[in-house]
């Protein structure tokens, strides 16, 4: 009888699933922090926002915050595909096994899943080119910095934060010889009083421009607190602090990228891709550059932010070696995305080692 | 590698800051437990300080008067922890827990409209030439007032447990509440009045970070430092001045881990980061020749009948 | 006047009931709440109480609900020896993520040989780790005298650490492109905690939460053991002068809730999770105090308390897809729930009576 029971329930689910595509398409997505949280779960629900404001009544988007890694993360994927849902986001590295795991079982369900990196026919994965960002980043601060130190808050030692890290540096280094980089680990993704402490250690060292690769504002008023420093929003615009201390930003806009893909679902035409867009398809956006930056290092910074943007300029364009001294990237080369994606190393130039 | 470029005078300075909102906990925690009781929501009082203070600054304008919401707030939140150990009779290590819950949720709910927005400055004081002098300027002169509020706190409960009438009424209910009350002395109010006080504290201590070193509203932003004002508490073996030198030496370990990682050496982060919480074993250990203990009637609940 | 006295002996008929008057007056209350975010209450509440048990997907919630609590279960038997002898370990968390991390790194050390040793190796090494983090706060207790709670908690701390540690170094899985993490053990036969009949939810961390349920059940009872757990906590004098050996018992029951929370970081680690990663953590070790609390620190009653708080969860979660309700209002929905089951308990050991002032 339960077995019965069991198959009727499925075959409703495969009615359900195809009466709703029939008339609204639902689209879910899983969090990894609160909605809340002014950083990178905000900035994937302005994106399910924009998707809702996009089609109106032709969608209908469900979201799950605070969702833990692991099982919590596959019974909630599994609760929005049973309901339905025709394509279901999954917004946090650690979400990547889950997701592979539940979508074996629906397979025709679509999923994509940021930042990961294994694809099936109906899992799609996505990440933002935020290095490109750093590019920028770094191009400002080398020539904005006075003391020529500029100070790194990271969350933890992983090939995304490191590779933020190398780019500001290439680039700091390419309009200022002398620029130095203190790097502080946080070790923990969110904790704004401890990234405050680092900001604060940092600026006492000398430190008059300040990267961050965390989430919080405690970085920014810091700064504001110290007076001279400049720093970068991070995630979100952080526009409260402009024009001083915050004097662009780094933005994470899902937006483009969840209409599009949702449209896909609705024409018929979505594929299984691995996308790794950066500031040209508008994944990466930079904030307003404020005053607070001369009008020729804005320029130039905006010259650079287009060259990347139309892709005639790669952020890892050789030569480059790496911390060690041997060569990485020779002249005129193009580092590939395979050693992007699991960059563990310093570039040349950079002090003190990767924690391992 | 260059450890010159620590400066120690900035660094003491800034483990003050970093200190202050533990230390404004604890001291609170600290006047609890001394009154026989165990409140593990400390937490959850912060983090409603927090919002509290932020949005009622945010409204009305004034800094102080959301440092007055936040002690406000965290004392209303230990109020429900009062009623269930204090009438209903409840396990205090349960009902502490679940206040935590509650806070986190309650805080979050509150906060919802208060993402991104940046609350009025609280400046430093500024006091002429005092604040300008070299090493002592920055380290005794150049805060902003809460900072001095948390210090004062540490000498007023020390001052009171030891010298006055209601710190000895305080203590012997702590102590012995079978005694108190056959003394004529009301346990119940005595720790209702108790647990209120923590909350403010924790409250005022929840609005440090949202109002003052951060600032900035984000769920879950006391990030476990009420855990920690908690172990701090016992780390001191219940005495003010040490609940200070606790917080200092505590603040003063991330800020030196911070501040050695920014200067180059080569330090594994992580232990690095677990070094606070080894030491304040390591310190229990060696403090166990200490004969101060715990109140003797921590944790227990307390009935009129029995 | 209100006025309270202490019955003689616990009343069975409100032990039983004050439960379920907890979880209406929560509904009600939570309902109040609901209501005033603008949801429908009847809709919110009957999401999260009835659709996870008889809803439409029932079939897929029900197992799910075992591999919510169990965890919660085994840590919170565990736990529930120490605080019925007066023995708080407020560590669990930490013994369930070093449980984890020698149970998941003995597993990998054979990788990637298949043998049927492995697992039972992996189970032995997840419950020494947590019963050796345990044993920390035991010995100092013992030894030095320090107080346990405070010890068991800051070495949570230091397990994290660990865990984040771990994850970038010695245990990364090296064919994950340097990103943190360790290999899924559900891709690695010989260690993976598969369920034990498929679709069910059981697995063998769910087992052994039922057989703790059983064997405390049985010690607690019928063994001299318990009966000195009881006796210390409800007389100590008495327990003293019994000839009961506190430093045993410490040792005792502080090792048994270690090993138990660790053996559930090894299962959710080998099973549920798949792998070891800087988030393992998610709070199944405070939890599991609630749990315990909840279940008035008995077996049976924490059993059912663990799947409660397993249906809040995932009722929670359902209600958030739903209904768009915010995951704080589930959180505070919990917190309330709490409350009451803590307020009402008053009842069955107190009887409440009304007299006229100054009788008194």
């Amino acid at each position: 009888m339960k077995l019965t029971k069991l198959l009727t329930s499925a075959a409703l689910v495969a009615g359900l699933a195809t009466s709703a595509m029939a008339d609204k398409t639902k689209v879910g997505f899983v969090y990894v922090g609160p909605i809340g949280d002014g950083g990178w779960t905000h900035e994937h629900d302005k994106g399910r926002l924009a998707v809702e404001a996009e089609y109106g009544d032709k969608v209908e988007t469900v979201y799950v915050e605070s969702v833990p890694e692991g099982p919590d993360a596959e019974r909630v994927m599994t609760d929005m595909a049973l309901k339905g849902a025709d394509i279901i986001f999954t917004t946090s590295f650690g979400y990547m096994d889950p997701t592979i795991n539940v979508a074996k079982k629906f397979p025709k369900v679509k999923f994509e899943h940021a930042t990961g990196y294994k694809q099936a026919a109906n899992v799609s994965v996505y990440s933002a080119r935020f290095y490109e960002g750093r590019a920028v980043q770094g191009h400002i601060a080398g020539q904005m910095t006075k003391s020529n130190t500029i100070g790194y808050i990271g969350s933890y030692p992983i090939p995304e934060v490191i590779r933020g890290i190398n780019s500001a540096y290439i680039h700091a280094k390419e309009v200022n010889p002398d620029v130095q980089f203190k790097i502080v680990w946080a070790y923990t993704w969110f904790d704004p009083a401890k990234e405050a402490d680092a900001a604060k250690v940092l600026i006492e060292q000398g430190a008059d421009v300040i990267l961050q690769h965390t989430d919080s504002t405690a970085p920014q008023a810091a700064a504001q607190a110290a007076g001279n420093v400049i720093t970068f929003g991070q995630a979100s615009d952080m526009s409260e602090y402009a024009p001083m201390p915050r004097v662009s930003s780094i933005i994470d806009d899902w937006a483009p990228y969840y209409i599009a893909r949702v449209g896909a679902v609705m024409d018929g035409t979505w594929e299984s891709v691995n996308t790794w867009d950066g500031i040209g398809a508008g994944m990466v956006g930079i904030g307003e550059i404020s005053d607070a930056v001369p009008a020729e290092i804005k320029a130039s910074a905006l010259a650079l932010k287009d060259k990347l943007a139309d892709g005639s300029y790669h952020a890892f364009t050789g030569p480059v070696n790496k911390q060690d001294g041997s060569a990485w990237l020779a002249d005129g080369e193009t580092a590939d995305d395979g050693t992007l994606a699991g960059m563990n190393f310093y570039v040349e130039g950079i002090d003190g080692d990767v924690p391992q | 590698m260059d450890l010159s470029a620590i400066n120690p005078v900035l660094l003491i300075a800034s483990l003050m800051v970093a200190a202050t909102p533990l230390l404004l906990a604890a001291v609170g925690e600290l006047v609890v437990e001394r009154a026989g009781v165990l409140n593990l929501g400390v937490e959850g009082m912060m983090i409603v300080g927090a919002i509290g203070g932020f949005a009622v600054s945010v409204e009305s304008g004034s800094p102080y008067l959301g440092l007055v919401a936040a002690m406000a707030a965290g004392a209303g939140l230990s109020l429900l922890f009062a009623f269930l150990t204090q009438f209903a009779l409840a396990n205090q290590v349960a009902s502490g827990l679940a206040l935590t819950l509650f806070g986190l949720g309650l805080s979050a709910l509150m906060g919802q409209g208060y993402v991104g927005i940046k609350p009025p400055a609280l400046g430093n004081i500024h006091i002429p030439v005092l604040s300008d002098l070299p090493v002592i300027g920055p380290i005794l002169f150049g805060h902003d007032p809460v900072l001095y509020i948390g210090i004062a706190l540490v000498a007023a409960v020390w001052a009171v447990l030891k010298y006055s009438r209601i710190g000895l009424v305080l203590r012997a209910v702590g102590e012995n509440h079978e005694a108190a009350h056959a003394l004529g002395y009301n346990v119940i109010r005595v720790r209702v009045l108790a647990i209120m006080f923590g909350g403010a504290c924790a409250g005022l201590g929840g609005a440090y970070i949202s109002l003052i070193r951060v600032p900035q509203w984000t769920e879950g932003m006391t990030a476990g430092i009420g855990w920690i004002a908690l172990a701090l508490v016992v780390f001191a073996s219940w005495k003010p001045w040490r609940v200070l030198l606790g917080a200092y030496l505590f603040g003063g370990i991330n800020v030196l881990q911070l501040n050695l990682q920014a200067a180059g050496i080569a330090i594994p982060v992580e232990y690095l980061a677990m070094s606070p919480y080894i030491i304040t074993i390591l310190v229990l250990v060696i403090m166990s020749a200490d004969k101060s203990r715990a109140p003797a009637s921590l944790g227990r609940i307390f009935h009129a009948s029995q | 006047m209100i006025k309270l006295e202490k019955r003689a002996q616990p009343s069975r008929t409100l032990a039983l009931s004050t439960p379920l008057i907890a979880v209406v007056i929560t509904m009600i209350a939570g309902g109040l709440l609901f209501a005033a975010l603008g949801k429908n209450p009847f809709e919110a509440i009957g999401t999260i109480f009835w659709e996870p048990l008889f809803g439409e997907f029932a079939f897929y919630y029900r197992p799910q609900l075992l591999v919510k609590g169990g965890p919660l279960i085994l840590i919170a038997i565990g736990l529930s020896l120490g605080f019925r002898a007066g023995i708080w370990n407020i560590g669990a968390e930490g013994q369930y993520i070093m449980g984890a991390i020698c149970g998941a790194g003995a597993g990998l050390a054979f990788y990637p040989m298949e043998s049927i040793f492995i697992f039972p190796i992996m189970i032995l090494a997840g419950a020494l780790g947590g019963w050796v983090w345990a044993m920390i706060p035991a010995l100092l207790k013992v030894k030095f005298g320090t107080n346990e709670i405070l010890v068991s908690l800051m070495l949570v701390y230091v397990a994290e650490q660990l865990l984040a540690s771990v994850s970038l170094g010695l245990l990364k899985n090296p064919q994950g492109f340097g990103f943190p993490g360790s290999r899924n053990l559900q891709e690695y036969a010989s260690a993976h905690n598969a369920e034990l009949i498929t679709g069910t939810g059981m697995h063998w961390g769910v087992l052994f939460a039922f057989i703790a349920v059983i064997m405390s059940y049985v010690l607690l009872n019928k063994h001299i053991l318990g009966f000195n757990i009881r006796l210390t906590g409800e007389a100590p004098r008495a327990a003293r002068f019994a000839g009961v050996n506190p430093t045993r018992l410490i040792l005792f029951c502080l090792g048994t809730s270690g090993a138990l929370a660790g053996l559930a970081g090894m299962f959710e680690a080998s099973g549920p999770a798949g792998q070891i990663s800087i988030d393992f953590g998610v709070g199944y070790g405070f939890t599991a105090i609630i749990v315990a609390f909840l279940g008035r620190l008995h077996p049976v009653g924490i059993l059912l308390a663990g799947l409660l708080m397993a249906l809040t969860y995932i009722g929670g979660e359902i209600a958030q897809s739903n209904m768009g309700l915010p995951a704080a209002a589930i959180q505070v929905f919990q917190g309330m729930l709490l409350f009451f089951l803590l307020a009402l308990d008053l009842l069955t050991n107190f009887r409440i009576k009304f007299a006229v002032k100054g009788a008194a």
